[in-house]
């Protein structure tokens, strides 16, 4: 089923794919010196980052290291204490103008979302609707697309991720690994330009861990760019362009996935890497 | 591990069914004969004591006037209950907005409306024409801008008497519906918070703007938790339209009744036949309560799974 899955994949996303080529080398996601602070709890202390287009970047580090925060950054669900983060060459959640910075609207913010995938640990899959109506419910509300087409849009996107005949399930109805490929097809039918993926496998039974990887590896083959919290070091290192470790807040390694796997040069890495390899 | 653990499964085996002497609970037996004694003596009560005087009864509560009283009753209760709901939506989503104000403004309003004996708040209404002789509608605090910047006249549009819009039943309904709105807030707010957050976060990271996500992930998921007390309070408002008869209503199921016992002398029978109604009336209701409640848990949860099962063979 992994096989066919893919297969499709790699037809649906060739524009993508086109698209990345056109703008080689330039940036989508691009962090400066971000931080983030609870009260006095510093939890991001200044993290440089960027992201090419059709990148694939995992993210990993020991729980509290605040990857996860890193990522709920990128769409603004947590406001940035100090620092910058554009995506698209936009800056998320300000406007700067004459050396000031105003906030945006919701609507404005909502706007900057709307182009940036998110899938959750804990899938959260609108439980009041079906399959289908999760898939369609932010293409018909936010976009305004015709329901007939997004529900077209979402048959194929079901197909993709290997659920054509749970349309009319509920959620609850699904198993964990279900949910989570449901959840990547709500964030697909966004048509975003990037995903980011909050340690998606973390809540699954380990024998549903395979069938989420299978898709975000379609997706990965398809030219998508994408950031994913993992602690999954196989994904990482089979699917991913780059490698990030975080601890305590900064970055302290990148690289290409096999050189940091392989031949981590920071201590902390090492230490990291010897609980979880 | 060893024992019967490791055995391999062993399926299918037979064995004799328990028969054993249960134990008896004869004291039990005792308490439910006194229990039915006193239910014998309570009976023969109802059919040999005079005051209660049944065909008088049933002879006037059916009455013209006592079933118009009825509607009253019925559209007092529906009415009330449709904007305490408005209302109530309106205050939960002030209370949780973090504007300060407007968070100030809704507690402050719930502190009021459900501190207030109904009963008083009835009576208080009844008597808000003493405070407002005329209703104006028209801009605020004209007596004191106007001339001010040097204008005449006033700013204000339309009058009404308050004697025509603040009749007993407009009053007696404002009172209740008010009232609701407090205890409905209240209901609003448990049943929004209940709705876990990673849908909030889930509806943002689409795009959704701040009144879709409450309209049309929110409220529905908040609706589950929501019906079952609403559907309480909608029997507990049908009784408190009782309290109308001291706006006073006049119209209304209770004080016709009353007004029945009074003018024949009569009372207890009528008592009797407003209980009679009441029993009635939120008899029915329970079982409606029963319908929705059985309906939007299997649209919510769990037997979903069985209509869908089911629709696909």
């Amino acid at each position: 089923m992994a096989e066919k899955t893919r297969d499709h994949g790699e037809q649906e996303a060739a524009p993508e794919t086109a698209e990345g080529a056109a703008a080689p080398g330039d940036a989508l996601v691009v962090a400066e010196n971000v931080h983030k602070s609870f009260g006095r709890l510093e939890v991001l202390k200044g993290i440089d980052l960027q992201v090419r287009r059709g990148e694939v970047m995992c993210i990993v580090g020991p729980s509290g290291s605040g990857k996860s925060t890193f990522l709920r950054c990128v769409n603004h669900l947590e406001k940035l204490t100090a620092g910058r983060l554009w995506v698209n060459g936009e800056l998320m959640g300000y406007r700067q103008k004459r050396g000031r910075l105003y906030e945006l609207r919701d609507s404005e913010i909502a706007a900057q979302r709307s182009d940036i995938g998110m899938v959750f640990q804990r899938f959260n899959l609108f439980p009041h609707l079906t399959v289908l109506g999760n898939i369609v419910e932010a293409p018909v509300q936010v976009k305004r697309v015709p329901r007939a087409r997004a529900t077209e849009r979402a048959m194929e996107l079901l197909e993709r991720v290997g659920l054509p005949d749970k349309a009319n399930a509920y959620p609850e109805q699904l198993s964990g690994g279900q949910q989570q490929r449901v959840a990547i097809a709500r964030a697909l039918a966004m048509e975003p330009s990037l995903m980011l993926f909050d340690e998606p496998t973390s809540a699954l039974d380990p024998e549903l861990v395979g069938e989420v990887l299978d898709v975000m590896q379609d997706l990965a083959g398809g030219g998508m760019t994408m950031v994913v919290v993992t602690h999954e070091m196989g994904f990482a290192r089979e699917v991913g362009d780059s490698l990030v470790f975080m601890d305590d807040g900064v970055v302290v390694e990148s690289g290409s996935p096999a050189e940091v796997l392989s031949n981590p040069r920071h201590e902390r890495t090492q230490a990291f890497l010897s609980k979880v390899l | 591990m060893s024992g019967p653990g490791s055995k391999e499964p062993t399926p299918g085996r037979s064995a004799a069914p328990i028969t054993a002497v249960p134990v008896r609970y004869p004291e039990r037996w005792v308490a439910a004969g006194i229990i039915l004694v006193l239910a014998a003596m309570f009976v023969h009560m109802l059919f040999t004591n005079p005051a209660f005087n049944w065909p008088f009864m049933l002879d006037n509560m059916f009455s013209e006037p006592v079933v118009r009283g009825v509607w009253v009753t019925l559209s007092a209760t529906v009415l009330s209950m449709v904007i305490g709901v408005v209302l109530g939506i309106v205050l939960a989503v002030m209370r949780l907005s973090g504007n300060p104000v407007l968070v100030t403004v809704s507690w402050t309003y719930t502190w009021f409306f459900r501190g207030v004996p109904r009963l008083v708040l009835a009576v208080l209404f009844g008597n808000l024409a003493i405070l407002y002789s005329t209703i104006h509608i028209g801009l605020p605090f004209d007596n004191y801008w106007m001339p001010w910047l040097g204008l005449e006249g006033d700013a204000r549009f339309f009058e009404i008497d308050a004697r025509t819009l603040l009749t007993g039943y407009t009053a007696g309904l404002l009172a209740l519906s008010l009232s609701e709105g407090a205890y409905m807030a209240e209901i609003i707010r448990a049943g929004l918070q209940s709705v876990d957050k990673g849908q909030t976060e889930a509806s943002q990271a689409l795009g959704m703007s701040k009144s879709k996500i409450m309209r049309r992930i929110t409220l529905p998921q908040a609706m589950r938790v929501v019906i079952p007390p609403t559907g309480n309070e909608t029997i507990a408002m049908l009784k408190d339209t009782a309290l109308l008869a001291y706006v006073p209503v006049t119209i209304e199921l209770f004080y016709q009744l009353q007004a029945i016992g009074t003018r024949s002398y009569q009372i207890f029978p009528m008592l009797v036949a407003a209980c009679l109604w009441y029993l009635a009336i939120t008899s029915v209701l329970m079982t409606g309560q029963y319908f929705i409640e059985r309906r939007f848990n299997r649209s919510g949860r769990g037997t979903a799974r069985e209509r869908i099962v089911g629709g696909a063979h």
